[in-house]
């Protein structure tokens, strides 16, 4: 048996150190590339939104390197992404890629069906474990979220010394070195130490400590925020720009508020429920109720500007999109959307962040002059 | 005066428009409905709304417009769930906010949520916080739903007996609860279809918004019939037939249409005795984008009966709809008289 897993952002770094951990064997698929997504447009109905596209070519090129198990999480809706692993067992079927899938999924209905999803959620745990070993179960379940949170933190950090960087590079190369290393670490104990060492690197970068950036929020849809890959690397060069950046849904805050803490009915972090309430009245699915009251959060802590970001068709993200003009005007912050697909051109995409970047920076020289503005025409 | 509430004409109202007026009107309140869509409705809903929700929700907008002047109250339920563990779709669930806070200046919006996922009884809940708007009284409240209720069984039953919702709805009285005129008779009258063609029994699937708004699918179902074509739709199916076929699936679907179209489909293809299927999709929905390519893969797996798509959006020209329905009807029809001239040894 050979495991592979769909791409999201950095979440390879966990499973690969949960994988070596339980010793079971695994292929990363190659980190997404434009193949990936053509081969995912070909197969895929033409409508599905695009992390569903972009998964099925990281089996299909994983399946070529020698991968013929899946791991995949699963949901209840309404969101599409709860139906995934359903359609891409389908999907690959159908093209004739023979490939075991094992769902990672919380079982629900009525009692027998629950009996029932219980018993193939074990048998997953214990095919993907090699055995019932629960001790080293628990271990590698503990050490995946310690190491996804450790990522995070690691990301979050080099949000901020980016853009205050002297010599524009040093944190890319730095974070570029950091993803080569990984994959000749073996276990969450070498991994935990490369990724301490990247953050003691990142703090060493020389930095021009007076410098005051734009800050901006990153909201929307969790794959495509979260993928730098599928978002051309947006966070990175807005802070090559030297725009700081925020993004609150993190794959480490997806496994613990959303696995953990709702699969066992704890209390969530429901903050930005909070927010949304006055706009967005009731959980609709994925992210939108995150999105609109992350942007009044924003919004409140002083922000410049938000960006959000979705695939083309995603459903809570459109309802989320309609409501965020009236947070935009009730807070006066700017909101970008941008939306993604298969056809989205990189070069339009990064004008319409330039343009924005212009206009935050240009907002805020007028904040400053207060009322002095002298428009240049005159 | 009586309170003015608004219906728009337009994604639930066709499936429960009955129980809607019946429990609104019992409460003493004037139930307005808007204009069928035409081109006006489409235009203002496509240029206030958002570009990338899909052609029923932009509709939707538009008939809000059409309204707000001449209400006190828009009758917006938000319908996060019409059934056990299942969502209707993130859209509709979020409607009343997209549209208030798309349209401006509008009149009080009824949004109450309607979730009985986990429990039928939420139901109850979600009417006596309706009825409070027009009345103190529970006893009041609770007969009206009843009444409502009677109604909307009966609209259910004429459904499944083989009406269609766009038959019904247009003539709706609720003292006229005489929704009998067989299926045969009525498809008599309004088919006009030329004489020595065979019937063909098709099944069309699709949203009911899409499917009983005729402007927004261009008289689709007024085509079919003047083909000579006999109508099922997945509204007329049992629904005990429909829950022991998605039993084998391998997943549960989530969604109530979902559901229902997979279940029917999986019937209807194990008996094997309709002459043809539709699929009527509004582009960008998400529901039907995952459905629909389900539902495709099953026919071709399992079965010989031919399938087509039908998307719409804002943009679809009528020629090209006429085309694709033309030839998918001539083609079944070829198939019919011409495959049994062929040798049985191939």
């Amino acid at each position: 048996m050979k495991v592979t897993f769909p791409h999201l952002g950095n979440l390879y770094v966990p499973i690969k150190a949960m994988l070596d951990d339980l010793g079971t064997d695994y292929v990363v698929p190659p980190f997404n590339n434009k193949s990936a997504l053509e081969l995912g447009t070909k197969y895929a109905p033409e409508l599905a939104c695009l992390p569903l596209k972009i998964t099925i070519g990281n089996f299909i090129q994983a399946y070529e390197k020698g991968a013929d198990t899946i791991i995949m999480a699963g949901g209840w809706g309404p969101c599409r992404f709860g139906y995934y692993y359903e359609m891409q067992r389908e999907i690959l079927n159908d093209i004739g890629y023979k490939m075991d899938m094992i769902a990672l999924d919380v079982p629900k209905g009525s009692f027998k069906e629950i009996v029932a999803g219980t018993r193939k959620l074990a048998e997953g745990v214990k095919k993907l474990a090699g055995g019932w070993n629960i001790n080293k179960i628990l271990k590698a379940a503990i050490n995946t979220t310690i190491i996804s949170c450790k990522m995070d933190d690691l990301e979050r950090l080099s949000f901020k010394i980016r853009p205050r960087e002297k010599n524009r590079g040093n944190t890319n190369e730095i974070m570029k070195e950091f993803h080569n290393k990984v994959f000749s670490t073996y276990g969450s104990s070498e991994i935990k130490k490369l990724i301490d060492d990247t953050g003691k690197k990142l703090l060493e970068v020389e930095t021009d400590k007076n410098y005051k950036p734009l800050r901006v929020g990153i909201v929307g849809e969790i794959y495509t925020t979260i993928d730098t890959d599928t978002s051309f690397n947006i966070q990175e060069r807005l802070g090559d720009m030297g725009v700081e950046v925020c993004r609150p849904v993190t794959i480490s805050g997806w496994i613990i508020e959303h696995i953990l803490k709702g699969g066992l009915h704890l209390p969530r972090d429901m903050r930005f429920a909070e927010a949304a309430k006055p706009y967005l009245g009731a959980m609709i699915g994925g992210h939108a109720q995150e999105t609109v009251g992350n942007t009044v959060l924003f919004a409140k802590d002083g922000y410049d500007g938000i960006i959000q970001i979705y695939p083309l068709t995603c459903m809570p993200e459109i309802v989320a999109e309609s409501i965020l003009p009236s947070v935009e005007s009730d807070y006066e912050i700017p909101v970008l959307t941008l939306i993604i697909d298969e056809m989205t051109g990189e070069a339009g995409y990064m004008t319409r962040v330039e343009a924005f970047v212009d206009l935050l920076q240009k907002r805020r020289e007028s904040k400053v002059i207060e009322g002095r503005m002298v428009l240049s025409r005159n | 005066m009586a309170i003015k509430v608004g219906i728009p004409r337009g994604l639930f109202y066709y499936r429960y428009y009955p129980l809607w007026k019946t429990f609104l009107e019992e409460l003493g309140a004037e139930v307005i409905l808007s204009d069928y869509t035409n081109k006006h409705i489409l235009d203002e809903g496509v240029k206030s709304c958002v570009d990338e929700a899909c052609l029923p929700v932009k509709v939707f907008h538009g008939h809000v417009l059409n309204l707000k002047d001449r209400v006190d109250y828009l009758f917006i339920p938000r319908l996060t769930s019409i059934s056990k563990n299942e969502y209707v779709c993130p859209k509709i669930g979020g409607l009343p906010d997209m549209v208030r806070n798309t349209i401006k200046d509008l009149p009080e919006i009824i949004n109450t949520e309607i979730n009985i996922r986990r429990s039928e009884k939420n139901m109850w809940k979600a009417v006596k916080e309706i009825g409070s708007y027009f009345t103190d009284s529970k006893f009041q409240i609770g007969k009206a739903y009843n009444k409502a209720r009677k109604v909307q069984d009966k609209f259910d039953s004429a459904i499944r007996n083989g009406r269609l919702p766009s038959d019904i709805l247009n003539s709706f009285q609720m003292n006229n609860l005489n929704f009998s005129p067989g299926r045969e008779e009525d498809r008599v009258n309004s088919s006009s279809g030329q004489r020595g063609q065979s019937l063909l029994n098709i099944l069309i699937i699709g949203h009911p918004y899409n499917l009983y708004d005729s402007y927004i699918n261009m008289n689709l179902i007024k085509k079919l019939r003047e083909n000579n074509v006999n109508l099922i739709t997945v509204e007329m199916q049992d629904e005990n037939i429909i829950n022991q076929k998605t039993k084998t699936l391998n997943k549960p679907m989530f969604w109530n249409f979902g559901r229902i179209a997979m279940g029917t489909i999986l019937h209807m293809v194990e008996k094997n005795d309709i002459d043809g299927i539709i699929y009527l999709m509004s582009f960008g929905c998400g529901i039907d984008s995952f459905v629909c390519d389900l539902i495709e893969k099953r026919v071709k797996r399992l079965s010989t009966i031919p399938f087509i798509v039908l998307t719409i959006d804002e943009h679809s020209g009528e020629a090209g709809m006429n085309t694709r329905i033309e030839a998918f009807i001539d083609m079944i029809r070829w198939r019919k008289k011409d495959e049994s001239n062929v040798s049985a040894l191939r």
